[in-house]
């Protein structure tokens, strides 16, 4: 259906769909670590709305719990961690240079095409009113693998890891009403540890090559130079 | 009657032709006219003045374009005739092969191209005779030029008429090679002997792609007439060889990146007046044969050509204007300005392809009149800045923006009609470069009507590359209007400089300002005279152009889009004219000369003003992995420690990144071949005896 | 009659500009803790100024002279066609968002050929930024500008916003990605912080202000307005397409003086969050703007992808 054709609260779901892929946009630009921790942070907290509007839309009411555990652990803890993990190191004062970044948008840009070309054919049989938004979902994915390749700090690839399975969720909510309660407790009890593991392997990094840019690493293999 | 006027246009290029011979042939005429006039003494003396000393240059000067300019309004005559009635007229004229005559004919596409041949011939022909003036006491001999000038007129207007491939092949090669002598008209220098060269190697490289091309075609139609050709049923895969291969081919001639390398370097070093006629005309045959090609002989579109072409057209506008706005040479910059505005030509055809492969015969037709204004719109004011460029050459001998300055002070009638041209390619409302680029953005915002989706992200990202050059285009132009007319003069003979005195090196340019501005303000009867174009090419006529009437421009329909330019003057002309009014006329102050701000400390000079590299600074370091850049500071140091600095010497080169990336590597490629295959001529005798040995054996083993 | 309400149209909006002017710098002002100047000043200034003898450098040729004219001219046209107060006048239809931009170009052509006329480095300075900063500025427009179209299926902008008033209330997330552009791209082309400081004095900052360090007098008066109501237009156009209610759809007096106040009270806000910009951005050095501009561009394309992937039906 047109979007005019819609209720307003399925209106809001596509417009905070469009904003969440503007959030990974921004998060490829950006090059200050601590801007993007908080611009993932919004993209939790729009996930989370974004999620509540489904519940209400639906009328399923695990989806608010979901809400609300996907703004708690995605738009609260896990940015509040990494943070104070960025201050630690002193890394708040570092810009992470990226290469071309005229490049690195135009590729995202191309991206965000081939996920709507590849989801048509799923989209095109179904009647569901928010599938729209599947494609915005794998492009969302396919950008935090992006920003993973694009960067050199550590903290970064974090983000984009962190960015590729909120966009996971963005389409389970989107496709199938939400995941089922355990699984959705499962993978995000799963998303937590990981972030606790990051930060205790940043601190072991740091002390054996006395630096977080990933292209350093190269450094601890052995081979004759 | 249009094929009469048709057939006056090519004679009349053809006896200009001849006439040039007769430059040095003024005792020997003279003696001619006595013998054979004797008898009336009222032709006699007419004859003894035109033959004498004083005035047989000049006859003998203004008989060569009298002659080109008679050519050129035969065709304009056939052209608009063939448009108006529709006709299609056809004959076979007893030259040629004998199984295969020349076939002649004209129809409305031929005769829209003949109208875009003929008034920028007539714009040359007024401006010819006054140019060509300093060619006469010159190095070169000017028979030269005119003989080749009239060739390649009728060349061009050869290849509009031809209707059977064998035709158009000859007409194609005179028209290249003729316009080869032209461009090495100066050959003392070297770098003008290199850049002919590479021209007449680009130019026959793309002959053989489109006579590859062609045979394609004709090896599943069975002759090489165009009606044999256009009858060719082909699988889809042979056609998108052909289609490639006059891509190619044309798209050479045309001046498509990446195979444009020829333009910039051919363009500045022809004579002005030619350099016009190659810019403004010849590039359009190449797109006519585009036209003719994939439009007319090929009966299928994919919309996979048609991507092709949006894509390659809009690399070429964009890459073609940011490499304009780094030159310094005057008719470089214009010649890679003609890169940029075929590109947009292009971007047009390629959207045409995609709508009417996807059965919207609606817009596809929307996307043809759009490139061919845009092609008539680019004739014209190419011309117009080309021969603006050429007076300048001639009464400063100036081809570097970087000497030029304040202009308009010294040539004002000059700096006026270059205003015009400059306002045209920047795509100003109310001229015509502005009705073109406005029908090409309408005919892209159709695009929602595909039902691809891919396709559909592809045409709006295509039309925001034709908004970026369009603006570029506008930075451009200003910058050449602003350095070379405005401000101070940034050299002595400039400042020195004295305005044109033959009439004729205004008139021309005054023409193609004129019609830039018809167009500009009356483009609804031109769109609606190529109905019968359109309805030739794809069985569609725009159906409600002028459904407002003939003031207002609805190119789909009232309530889409509509544009009223003569409104848009008249308005404009209105509230200037009252503020004027009301604020000099009522308060009668008159303005005071003083010096310009000089924050106190006096003494500015020309020097201190912006110069043409420093203009376009900002987007050279924006665009910067577009170019390729060589900068270089040589300091020469003398005194004790070589610690004093006597000398510095800045080099900066802006080369183009196709040239290293395509043609130096192929370059290398076919020497590198052409010294394997040297090997053969070893010098030896005996391996030469060796060679005939051995095929005597061949030959003997096969005869058995 | 039409024709008669569309010229009177005109006039309101040629004679609100300097008006809207006034309240940016009186908003500014409180924002800064100072005391404000009248809102009418920017008249006493324009009527100042057309009292004033004008002054031409000696290097000035006829373009320096016709350039303030022909400015002024293209900004009026421009404002005639924007609807302000009611839809479907005659006047919207003489040209359509596209030419729109071109009536904006042909007035800075002009503009930046009488700064390089001067031959000073002030001149060709500003000339060179200005060209720069709209050539980059076009392509976003333009791309906000086709998501519009793309919705509303039609480039004329009474037609567009006679689209949006019949839909209702829609939240289209193009929509929202366009009007982002848009704002960005009309600070761009205005001259506002964080582009340029329309303030300044200091040639290391100037870009609008060097094009025209020489004009005095009426030349200056007309520039001077002509920017002001070019200011104005680029606020109609963002108030009266994605929030066209309260617009007059019929030429009955009591929907008129509605339409005024409506569109008086959203130029009012949208000159708030104006003021509140500026006050709280610094103005971005020269080679930051292609970032600024790359960001607007950004926005316009994600506006232009989301129509096409979340708005339309399969």
């Amino acid at each position: 259906m047109a979007i005019a054709e819609l209720t307003l609260y399925q209106q809001a779901i596509l417009l905070l769909a469009g904003l969440i892929a503007l959030t990974s946009f921004l998060m490829l630009g950006q090059s200050r670590l601590v801007r993007l921790v908080s611009i993932f942070a919004l993209q939790g907290c729009l996930l989370a709305a974004a999620t509540a509007l489904a519940a209400t839309v639906l009328d399923y009411p695990h989806l608010y719990v979901s809400a609300a555990l996907s703004f708690l652990l995605k738009g609260a803890v896990i940015p509040i961690l990494l943070q104070r993990l960025i201050h630690r190191m002193g890394l708040h004062r570092v810009m992470d240079t990226i290469d071309h970044p005229a490049r690195v948008m135009m590729a995202g840009s191309a991206l965000v095409v081939f996920s709507y070309y590849v989801s048509l054919p799923v989209v095109r049989h179904s009647t569901l009113v928010t599938l729209n938004a599947i494609a915005v979902s794998l492009a969302v994915v396919l950008l935090g693998m992006l920003l993973m390749i694009t960067r050199r700090q550590a903290v970064a690839h974090v983000v984009g890891f962190m960015s590729i399975e909120n966009g996971l969720f963005f389409a389970a909510v989107v496709a199938t009403y939400g995941m089922p309660m355990v699984v959705e407790l499962g993978v995000a009890f799963d998303v937590l540890v990981a972030a606790v593991v990051f930060g205790v392997f940043f601190f072991q990094i740091r002390s054996s090559i006395d630096s977080l840019n990933v292209d350093q690493l190269s450094k601890l293999s052995e081979a004759d130079q | 009657m249009s094929l009469f006027f048709a057939y006056l246009s090519v004679v009349a290029a053809l006896m200009s032709a001849l006439v040039a011979l007769a430059t040095n042939w003024r005792a020997r005429l003279q003696r001619l006219a006595e013998a054979i006039l004797r008898r009336w003494p009222h032709a006699h003396s007419v004859a003894a003045r035109i033959f004498s000393e004083t005035h047989y240059r000049e006859f003998h000067r203004y008989s060569l374009f009298v002659l080109l300019g008679f050519s050129g309004l035969g065709a304009l005559l056939a052209g608009l005739g063939t448009l108006m009635n529709g006709a299609v007229l056809t004959q076979i004229l007893p030259f040629g092969l004998p199984w295969l005559s020349w076939h002649i004919r004209i129809d409305p596409l031929a005769g829209f191209f003949l109208c875009v041949l003929g008034l920028p011939l007539m714009a040359v022909s007024l401006y010819g005779p006054g140019y060509v003036r300093e060619f006469e006491h010159g190095k070169h001999p000017l028979s030269a030029l005119g003989l080749f000038t009239g060739l390649f007129v009728a060349g061009m207007e050869l290849v509009l008429l031809a209707d059977d491939a064998f035709l158009f092949m000859i007409a194609w090669e005179l028209m290249s090679v003729a316009s080869y002598f032209l461009v090495a008209y100066q050959h003392d220098h070297a770098a003008n002997r290199r850049a002919a060269f590479l021209y007449l190697l680009m130019a026959e490289i793309g002959a053989i792609a489109i006579i590859l091309a062609y045979g394609v075609l004709a090896g599943f139609g069975g002759g090489l007439t165009f009606d044999a050709l256009r009858g060719a049923s082909l699988n889809p895969l042979w056609a998108s060889i052909a289609f490639v291969l006059g891509l190619i081919g044309f798209g050479m001639k045309a001046g498509l990146v990446p195979i444009h390398a020829w333009l910039p370097e051919a363009h500045p070093v022809a004579p002005s007046h030619i350099s016009a006629l190659m810019s403004g005309v010849m590039l359009k045959i190449a797109v006519y044969g585009f036209i003719r090609f994939t439009f007319d002989l090929l009966n299928q579109i994919l919309w996979q050509w048609g991507v092709l072409v949006l894509v390659i057209g809009a690399a070429s506008a964009v890459l073609g204007i940011l490499y304009a706005l780094q030159q310094q040479n005057l008719k470089r910059l214009l010649a890679y300005s003609s890169v940029e505005n075929i590109g947009i030509v292009f971007v047009a055809l390629g959207l045409s392809l995609i709508f009417l492969s996807s059965g919207q015969a609606h817009l596809g037709t929307l996307g043809l009149v759009a490139a061919l204004l845009h092609a008539l719109n680019h004739a014209l004011f190419k011309s117009l800045l080309f021969l603006g460029a050429g007076a300048i050459l001639h009464q400063t001998h100036e081809q570097s923006l970087e000497n030029m300055g304040g202009l308009i002070h010294r040539m004002p009638k000059l700096a006026a009609v270059f205003l015009v041209g400059t306002l045209s390619i920047a795509a100003l409302p109310p001229l015509n470069g502005f009705v073109s680029e406005w029908l090409i953005f309408q005919t892209a915002l159709q695009g929602g009507l595909i039902e691809s989706g891919v396709l559909r992200s592809l045409i709006p990202t295509a039309s925001a590359v034709l908004a970026l050059t369009s603006a570029l285009a506008a930075t451009c132009f200003v910058k050449v209007y602003g350095v070379a007319f405005l401000g101070l003069p940034r050299s002595h003979h400039i400042a020195h400089a004295r305005d044109v005195q033959h009439r004729g090196m205004l008139g021309g340019p005054l023409l193609l300002a004129a019609c830039c501005g018809l167009i500009g303000v009356l483009p609804t009867p031109l769109i609606n005279g190529l109905g019968t174009l359109t309805h030739q090419l794809t069985g569609f006529v725009l159906p409600s152009v002028s459904a407002l009437g003939w003031l207002w421009l609805t190119p789909v329909a009232p309530k889409v889009a509509s544009y009223a330019p003569t409104l848009v003057l008249l308005g404009m002309a209105m509230v200037g004219g009252l503020c004027y009014y009301l604020l000099y006329r009522r308060t009668r102050l008159e303005p005071r000369r003083a010096e310009p701000w000089d924050c106190g400390f006096g003494g500015l000079t020309s020097a201190m003003q912006y110069t043409s590299g420093a203009f376009s600074m900002p987007i050279r370091r924006i665009f910067q992995p577009v170019f390729e850049i060589r900068e270089s500071i040589e300091a020469q140091q003398a005194g004790p420690a070589n610690i004093r600095i006597v000398a510095l010497r800045y080099h900066f080169h802006v080369l183009d990144r196709a040239w290293l990336a395509l043609y130096e590597p192929a370059g290398r490629l076919v020497l590198r071949l052409a010294r394997g295959i040297g090997r053969l001529q070893t010098g030896n005798i005996r391996t030469y005896l060796g060679y005939s040995f051995f095929t005597l054996i061949f030959l003997l083993w096969v005869i058995s | 009659m039409a024709w008669l309400l569309a010229i009177l149209e005109t006039l309101l909006f040629v004679g609100a500009a300097p008006l809207l002017a006034g309240w940016i710098k009186r908003v500014k002002c409180r924002l800064q803790n100072r005391k404000a100047p009248s809102v009418f000043q920017p008249y006493r200034d324009l009527l100042k100024l057309y009292r004033k003898q004008p002054i031409a450098p000696h290097p000035a040729s006829w373009i320096f002279r016709a350039a303030p004219y022909i400015v002024f001219a293209s900004t009026v046209l421009a404002a005639a066609i924007v609807p302000l107060v009611a839809v479907d006048l005659p006047t919207s239809r003489i040209a359509d968002i596209i030419v729109l931009v071109g009536f904006f170009a042909l007035g800075r052509t002009f503009q930046v050929l009488a700064g390089m006329d001067i031959g000073t480095a002030f001149g060709g300075m500003g000339s060179s930024r200005e060209m720069t900063i709209s050539s980059l500025a076009e392509p976003a427009m333009l791309m906000a500008v086709f998501t519009l179209t793309m919705s509303a299926h039609t480039t004329n902008l009474s037609q567009a916003m006679n689209y949006v008033l019949d839909t209702g209330l829609v939240l289209r997330p193009s929509f929202v990605f366009a009007l982002g552009g848009l704002i960005l791209v009309a600070i761009a082309e205005t001259g506002r912080i964080p582009v340029d400081n329309p303030a300044t004095h200091l040639e290391l900052t100037m870009i609008h202000e060097a094009m025209i360090l020489e004009y005095s007098g009426r030349w200056l008066a007309l520039i001077e307005w002509a920017s002001q109501i070019k200011l104005m237009l680029y606020g109609v156009l963002i108030a009266n397409i994605f929030f066209p209610w309260g617009i007059a759809q019929d030429f009955s007096l009591t929907t008129l003086g509605y339409g005024m106040a409506m569109i008086a009270l959203k130029l009012a806000v949208l000159a708030l969050v104006l003021a509140l910009s500026e006050a709280l951005f610094a103005k971005m050095r020269i080679f930051r703007v292609q970032e600024y501009l790359g960001f607007a561009y950004l926005l316009s394309v994600l506006g232009m992808l989301s129509h096409i992937i979340l708005e339309t039906a399969r």
